[in-house]
């Protein structure tokens, strides 16, 4: 396995406070040293980090990589290429693809095709209930042994109460997180955006936030009741946000994520009949991307995701309410995760936190830390390198995303996954 | 969103009142006026959309709506195509953006275009070559906008300025497009005072904010008011726990006679059909002398007539006014 030098970078770790210019020392396929060589430490690479900032590879959190099922949208091939792009070393696939990641085989698959890729680790998520139909437990042992890092519904929240609370229970048996999306499925049936005065002037059906409060409140109280470790993924209100608060503050074992678009768009955003601003859970009000804002910058948030939903054309080539819900967010995640820098939310290093080491804590793993023993996961970047999204250029195949001809600085120069270059940006051209 | 005035401030689209400037408005309502000097003569018909190609593009059913513009464009003296999406293509697979180019590729100059979906109308008018225009007939809960202006004409006809006036709308506001058109008309031509009458199942949410006042209370909101606007009552509404049963909606929020004595003397009663007799409105009051249900349909062609005139008639060269 090839010595890696990465030389005179702004080193970030988030999760040791590090941010000093030093130099990283990678051999078989981990960090060796932070600073000075080890002794007879001889590179075959070498990596000029002048200018760049080096923090850990991302995780993320949350992707839809369309395999299988959906391959004439993407393809993991061409998704984990993309992620390796925007720096994303490790990223988890929701189990809602057809047919349902519910059992060993599909996992198998996901996973053979991640790594015939050679590109961003692939960490799949198992289904929760079988064909996340909300009746019957998976077998959450095998999805664990053959490479689940935790259970989700996928988004179809568990409707029956008692299913659910066993779900959590057998979860927690199995030491597995459980990844819940919470909304009442019968308040957000049949309606395409936030419920507020834009859905009222766009006479178009609405989800409101008691969509997401009131299945935070059912499934809170079955955590409290089990004790089982429990993620909430896309929160998406002021409220919500704070119950969250709450529940960490009473001690109940839970985290909580933010698709990264949340932070940035609002109602206002679908106006228009916008169909690219069509996503689930809905763009909410501006109070609540600014309590969202906070939330990500308190910590109540842990985690940044992508929400990366990549389409084909014609999936948005349709009125808003007939076009599919989605946006294309692997290109955007750190990008987006920076601009809170640049909008005073919080510091670079807190920014970071959210994408790679709060991230891997959510499901318990060894990554995103520069921590000598480490898989040697990275990402360089050029802090403020302008560079603009366009859909020629986009890395996913799905190149659907609201932040079309956005302006944004950080550029990623270099990715490694476990100490092997996936993507190094020369100068104008890419090779991954 | 596509805009649907030119550089010039001219109707290039017409898709929604919402924000339309009041000079459109009442531009509208003058040529309507000019219209309806032509419909009542023997001889109803003028050559000005001579040579036009407007194809009337219904995905929801329609009878009243359709036939208008259709009767509109003929008396303009355009050609006309009438083609009910409902039972044709998009249920054989064909996306609407594909018809679309294809209706396109005929050379017509214009679609009256009504929609299941809010903001479809709009969808067309962004996908749509220059040259052609889109009027809105109807797009989900969103916009009625030509029913809108023909009912401020028959206020007008009615009731002369709009200044001094108190207009209630009663009934299912929350699904209906006419109410949200009319509240943007009725305030984009300064009326007095507009009120919203229906139970908090009914009311889409923050809807004061587009510039109206709420009464759940039919008697308090009828008093004193000018113009009574009853919207219909779907009867698919009474699934969906909105409301218990017609007989409570009728009870609580019918139009009968006692009711419509709380209004002023001269009040007038509009409804923008087709009437549930019984559900919205008691029969002796559609059909009362204040009732002027059938004089909003005679003025849906003179209005209708206006907007596609004033659409069309500034894009002599093919090519359209706006960028």
């Amino acid at each position: 396995m090839k010595a890696i030098r990465v030389r005179g970078g702004r080193v970030i770790d988030p999760a040791s406070g590090l941010d000093a210019v030093t130099d990283i020392h990678i051999a078989n396929k981990q960090f060796v040293s932070i600073g000075a060589a080890p002794a007879g430490f001889i590179p075959d690479e070498d990596i000029d980090a002048d200018g760049l900032v080096v923090c850990p590879g991302l995780v993320d959190l949350a992707t839809h990589l369309r395999e299988p099922g959906d391959t004439h949208k993407a393809t993991i091939a061409s998704e984990v290429q993309a992620a390796a792009r925007g720096g994303i070393t490790c990223l988890c696939p929701s189990p809602a693809t057809d047919p349902v990641t519910d059992a060993t085989a599909v996992v198998e698959l996901i996973t053979r095709r991640a790594r015939q890729a050679h590109m961003t680790r692939v960490m799949p998520l198992g289904a929760l209930t079988r064909g996340l139909q909300g009746q019957q437990l998976t077998e959450m042992a095998a999805l664990r042994d053959a490479g689940c890092v935790a259970v989700s519904d996928g988004g179809r929240p568990v409707v029956n109460s008692l299913v659910l609370r066993r779900a959590l229970e057998y979860a927690a048996t199995q030491d597995l997180v459980t990844i819940l999306t919470p909304q009442d499925p019968h308040l957000t049936a049949g309606a395409w955006m936030h419920e507020g005065w834009v859905s009222t002037r766009l006479g178009v059906a609405g989800i409101p936030v008691a969509a997401e409060t009131a299945a935070l409140a059912r499934c809170l109280a079955l955590v409290e009741e089990t004790g089982a470790r429990t993620h909430f993924a896309r929160i998406s209100s002021a409220r919500g946000a704070a119950m969250i608060a709450r529940a960490q503050r009473d001690g109940l074992p839970v985290t909580a994520d933010v698709a990264a678009h949340q932070l940035f768009l609002s109602e206002m955003d679908v106006s228009g009949f916008n169909a690219q601003c069509h996503v689930l859970p809905p763009l909410r009000g501006e109070a609540d991307r600014q309590a969202l804002r906070e939330a990500v910058a308190a910590g109540t948030i842990q985690a940044i995701c992508s929400d990366h939903q990549p389409h084909d054309a014609d999936a948005k080539a349709a009125t808003l309410v007939a076009s599919e819900p989605g946006i294309s967010g692997l290109d955007s995640l750190l990008a987006l995760t920076l601009r809170l820098v640049e909008d005073d939310i919080m510091d670079l290093s807190t920014a970071l936190a959210r994408v790679t080491c709060d991230a891997a804590d959510v499901l318990g793993v060894q990554r995103g830390r520069i921590t000598v023993g480490n898989p040697a996961d990275l990402c360089l970047f050029a802090p403020a390198e302008p560079w603009w999204l366009r859909a020629d250029t986009m890395a996913s195949r799905g190149r659907n995303s609201p932040f079309l001809g956005w302006e944004f600085s950080a550029r990623v120069h270099w990715t490694l996954l476990e100490g092997r270059i996936l993507f190094r940006r020369d100068n104008g051209g890419c090779a991954g | 969103m596509s805009g649907q005035l030119d550089e010039q401030g001219r109707l290039r689209h017409f898709l929604t009142t919402e924000g339309l400037p009041r000079e459109v408005l009442e531009r509208i309502l003058g040529t309507a006026e000019s219209f309806s000097g032509v419909i009542e003569k023997s001889v109803k018909k003028v050559p000005l959309l001579r040579g036009r190609t407007i194809i009337n593009l219904f995905f929801e059913p329609s009878t009243r709506t359709r036939t208008t513009f259709e009767l509109a464009a003929k008396r303009l003296s355009a050609d006309v195509l009438n083609i009910n999406v409902a039972t044709s293509a998009t249920t054989k697979g064909e996306s609407l953006l594909d018809m679309l180019q294809n209706l396109q590729a005929m050379q017509c100059d214009m679609f009256v275009v009504r929609h299941a979906d809010s903001g479809a109308a709009h969808f067309i008018a962004d996908h749509v070559s220059p040259h052609v225009s889109v009027v809105n007939a109807g797009d989900g809960r969103h916009a009625h906008p030509t029913q809108a202006m023909l009912d401020l004409y028959t206020i007008r006809r009615h009731k002369g300025d709009f200044e001094s006036l108190r207009v209630a709308i009663v009934g299912d506001i929350l699904h209906s497009r006419v109410a949200r058109s009319q509240i943007h008309a009725l305030n984009g031509v300064g009326a007095g005072e507009v009120r919203l009458i229906a139970p908090r199942t009914l009311l889409p949410r923050d809807i004061d904010r587009l510039g109206a006042h709420v009464y759940h209370d039919i008697d308090a909101g009828l008093r004193d008011v000018d113009v009574i606007i009853a919207l219909r009552l779907q009867k698919e509404r009474m699934q969906g726990a909105l409301l218990p049963s017609e007989h409570e909606y009728y009870r609580l929020y019918g139009i009968s006679r006692e009711r419509l004595a709380l209004a002023q003397p001269d009040a007038i009663v509009m409804h923008p059909g087709p009437i549930n007799r019984g559900v919205e409105i008691e029969s002796a009051v559609a059909d009362c002398p204040q009732s002027v249900i059938l004089d909003q349909v005679t003025n849906g062609i003179a209005t209708r007539m206006a907007v596609m005139s004033m659409c069309l008639e500034h894009r002599e060269d093919g090519t359209g006014g706006g960028a």
